[in-house]
């Protein structure tokens, strides 16, 4: 160990910036998880779609320390936008995030890997506690680790933690009060590899190591120290030319070296056990999991419960929140006075949140599987098994799980996407999951398809509802798919994708971390994406409830007059009232403006303003369909049916709703991006307004193309 | 004695096959497996391929990493002899 150690204490201070650091799979947020409890909240890291996870904790009567889980990387090479983040935050001093202490998490099981990033953070010469996670593993295997000797080594604090079963975190807490070794340890000679260059930059900027200063002429990009002092940029940028540096031989040469240090302290450090091991327990389960016959079908049972699960069981839930919504509204009627306010609150308002709430079923079950799936380890096979089919589409092996969960509803599985690493293999999942069709379709589908055959008939075996239906789904996939590979061609890649990835061993499940993603992937929803939703939904009910001028009084007072009242009993009085309302408001305008465009697909202004107004969900079209031909509501979707049966078009005077005007409609709702809720989430999701508009545009595209095709082929 | 070497591409080897990291043909891929700890001189056994024949699990210092078959093309192995 060096004499000149010197040491920095932080426990005058009172609230300490900790930034958590380590490779992927090393329990990096079981242990975050460990520090912080309760005391979470999710944000974002400025300027980038990555999640900023961070939690106050008090480390003594007098300190807090303010921990940030920051994104899981290999090393400090930065290659994709979550490795850049920890790159900025570690290495630029100026940056809000910059940590005063670094906990470096590694996986004791896997050391060697894990000291590469360690030796990288090291030589930054930071105030770091290094923390060993998963003894508990090492232990089981036979090895012993000499943490001691390992402290020795690197010059910093070791401690052997198992964040799981909660060892060690006292320590950790501990050690940040105490004082803390600056990092003297110098593992490789930069000046070696890359010359005098790394003494020019560090005489030009102030820098705390040599490693920063190799890591700007990499990174040139990525580093922000001349924010105001462009000629000083210009002067760096000419040193970095005139020394004509090869970045990739550099940092190649750099990695090298460092691994051979790398092993000599590994060799010092680890025993291993001798004895030959047995055939381990993940290779075992490998060979089913992964097994050509076997492996798919465990894949498609788990895809099957999956689905069944946000498709059939979320059911209940959403129909109590659906109830509990009637019920509120009901009451907030009755208490307040009858009038624009109240209107507003009940069918503006209460109509968004609930709109929103109703989502929190699937949200939740769909991503407590989701949470398992990744903690086990399982998710990583099903990138290995799916990775060379679902590859010719541009797409992800775990892109299954989004497009499956698609079926059931597009908003979780949009928010699912999260675990593809590859921005463009991400975008397209999320561009092309909206086209299966999903369950908010199917009243859409149900209504349609009766109007186009009567249930009655069947060819044998066949019913011909129910093969229509099976089509509708059939091509939403085939779309979905088709539109895979087109965007796989179009879309250029920022970053070069890699499938070099971990196959992480098995373990079991952690319960507190799959309630933990369940409740934030909900507060997520519910805050982000909920307030778009509710802003939408309060425009589509003023668009839907109001008209310029007073003619909506006019109309009310019409239907008060004693010539209607004494011809009409009330409800029929009520159901007139609503449809002719609802045509002479905004969005009834709306549907007449839109006619010219929607009437080459065989619509008239009546299906325009379904349009308008099953923005909202797709579902409302049949609500809609309800009022405007003065349909019963109380009646279940039968009179509807009827009633669009005999309508006919009042200037050809056939039948409105023909097989070809049915058919063209219901492939128009199979294509469209008529859904809110998805866009306010693939907004959220892409933090840009780019790729919303983009997918409703091209959705919107496809879906009257499709359209015009479809009615004039049946025509 | 020193043996020739006989090297071969790690997309090559067969399963239950160990070899030894020489060298790598593609600059941008071999930073990537380096910082994965694939360094010259490591051994490395295949372990499993996928179902479709593509990508493959290779053992090394540990751990199992996975990679495609175009990847782990770029990694040039020499065999280790069996006496």
């Amino acid at each position: 160990m060096e004499s000149n150690q010197s040491f920095v204490n932080f426990s005058e201070h009172s609230s300490l910036k900790i930034a958590l650091v380590g490779n992927p799979n090393s329990g990096k947020s079981t242990l975050f998880n460990a520090l912080t409890g309760l005391h979470q909240k999710t944000g974002n890291f400025p300027g980038v779609t990555v999640d900023k996870k961070s939690g106050i904790v008090k480390l003594s009567p007098t300190v807090t320390g303010e921990f940030v889980d920051l994104p899981g990387t290999y090393s400090l090479y930065p290659k994709s936008l979550d490795e850049s983040v920890t790159f900025e935050v570690l290495c630029n001093p100026n940056n809000e995030d910059h940590p005063d202490i670094t906990v470096i998490v590694a996986d004791a099981s896997n050391l060697k890997r894990n000291l590469f990033l360690v030796s990288q953070i090291l030589d930054l010469k930071i105030p770091v506690i290094f923390a060993l996670n998963m003894i508990d593993l090492v232990e089981k295997e036979g090895d012993v680790i000499d943490c001691v000797r390992l402290s020795e080594r690197l010059g910093v604090k070791v401690i052997a933690v198992s964040a799981r079963r909660k060892e060690g975190i006292e320590e950790i807490k501990e050690a940040l009060l105490q004082p803390l070794p600056v990092p003297q340890y110098e593992f490789i000679d930069l000046r070696k590899i890359a010359g005098d260059v790394i003494d020019k930059i560090r005489s030009m900027i102030h820098l705390n190591s040599d490693f920063a200063a190799f890591q700007s002429i990499s990174n040139v990009q990525e580093i922000h120290y001349f924010d105001n002092k462009p000629e000083k940029k210009a002067k760096f940028e000419a040193i970095i030319k005139s020394s004509k540096l090869d970045i990739n031989k550099l940092q190649t040469h750099e990695s090298v070296e460092r691994y051979k240090v790398i092993n000599r302290i590994a060799e010092e450090c680890v025993t291993h056990k001798t004895a030959i091991k047995t055939e381990s327990f993940t290779h075992k389960l490998d060979g089913l999991l992964t097994h050509r016959i076997y492996g798919y079908a465990i894949f498609l049972v788990i895809l099957f419960f999956i689905f069944q699960t946000i498709f059939f069981l979320a059911k209940f839930p959403m129909e109590w929140i659906e109830s509990l919504f009637v019920f509120v509204s009901q009451w907030t009627t009755s208490i307040l006075p009858a009038g624009e306010v109240t209107n507003l609150v009940v069918n503006g308002i209460l109509a968004g949140l609930s709109g929103v709430v109703v989502f929190i079923p699937q949200i939740a079950l769909l991503f407590a599987f989701i949470a398992i799936l990744e903690d086990t380890g399982y998710m990583a096979r099903v990138s290995f098994i799916m990775d060379k089919m679902m590859r010719r589409f541009g797409l992800n092996g775990r892109s299954v799980i989004p497009l499956v969960s698609g079926v059931a509803c597009a908003v979780p599985a949009i928010m699912s996407t999260r675990t593809i690493s590859s921005w463009k293999e991400r975008i397209i999942t999320i561009m092309v999951t909206p086209l299966m069709s999903c369950s908010a379709r199917l009243p859409v589908y149900t209504l349609l398809i009766s109007l186009v055959v009567p249930p009655s008939k069947t060819e044998g075996f066949f019913n011909y509802q129910g093969l229509i239906l099976m089509g509708l789904y059939l091509i939403g996939f085939i779309a979905a798919i088709t539109a895979a590979f087109v965007f796989k061609i179009i879309l250029k890649a920022k970053e070069k994708s890699y499938f070099i990835m971990e196959l992480p061993v098995y373990r079991s499940p952690q319960w507190r971390t799959v309630g933990r993603v369940m409740f934030e992937k909900v507060k997520v929803f519910l805050f982000d994406a909920g307030k778009i939703i509710v802003a939408i939904s309060i425009i589509l009910w003023f668009l839907s409830s109001h008209a310029p001028g007073d003619r909506m009084k006019q109309i009310e007072n019409k239907y008060t007059s004693t010539e209607l009242t004494s011809t009409y009993s009330p409800a029929e009085l009520n159901v007139k009232l609503s449809a002719e309302k609802l045509e002479s408001s905004y969005a009834g305008m709306l549907g007449k403006a839109l006619e010219p465009a929607i009437a080459p697909l065989g619509f008239d202004w009546k299906i325009g303003i379904a349009l308008v107004t099953s923005f909202a969900a797709r579902e409302v079209f049949v609500g809609t369909m309800a009022t405007i031909y003065s349909a019963d509501s109380k009646d279940n979707s039968r009179t509807v049916r009827d009633k669009m049966m005999t309508e006919l078009n009042s200037q050809t005077n056939l039948p409105t709703f023909s097989f070809a005007v049915s058919f063209s409609l219901l492939i128009f709702y199979a294509f469209a991006m008529q859904c809110m809720s998805t866009l306010a989430v693939v907004y959220r999701e892409t933090k840009s307004w780019k790729w919303p508009l983009i997918q409703f545009l091209f959705m919107g595209t496809l879906a009257y193309v499709s359209a015009f095709v479809v009615f004039h082929i049946l025509k | 004695m020193k043996q020739k070497k006989i090297l071969k591409k790690l997309s090559q080897l067969e399963i239950g096959q160990s070899a030894i990291i020489d060298s790598f043909t593609d600059k941008e891929m071999s930073l990537k497996l380096l910082e994965m700890g694939c360094t010259p001189g490591e051994i490395v056994t295949l372990d499993r391929i996928a179902p479709m024949g593509d990508p493959i699990a290779i053992n090394i210092s540990g751990y199992l990493l996975s990679l495609r078959k175009e990847e782990a093309s770029t990694v040039m192995v020499s065999l280790i002899n069996k006496n």
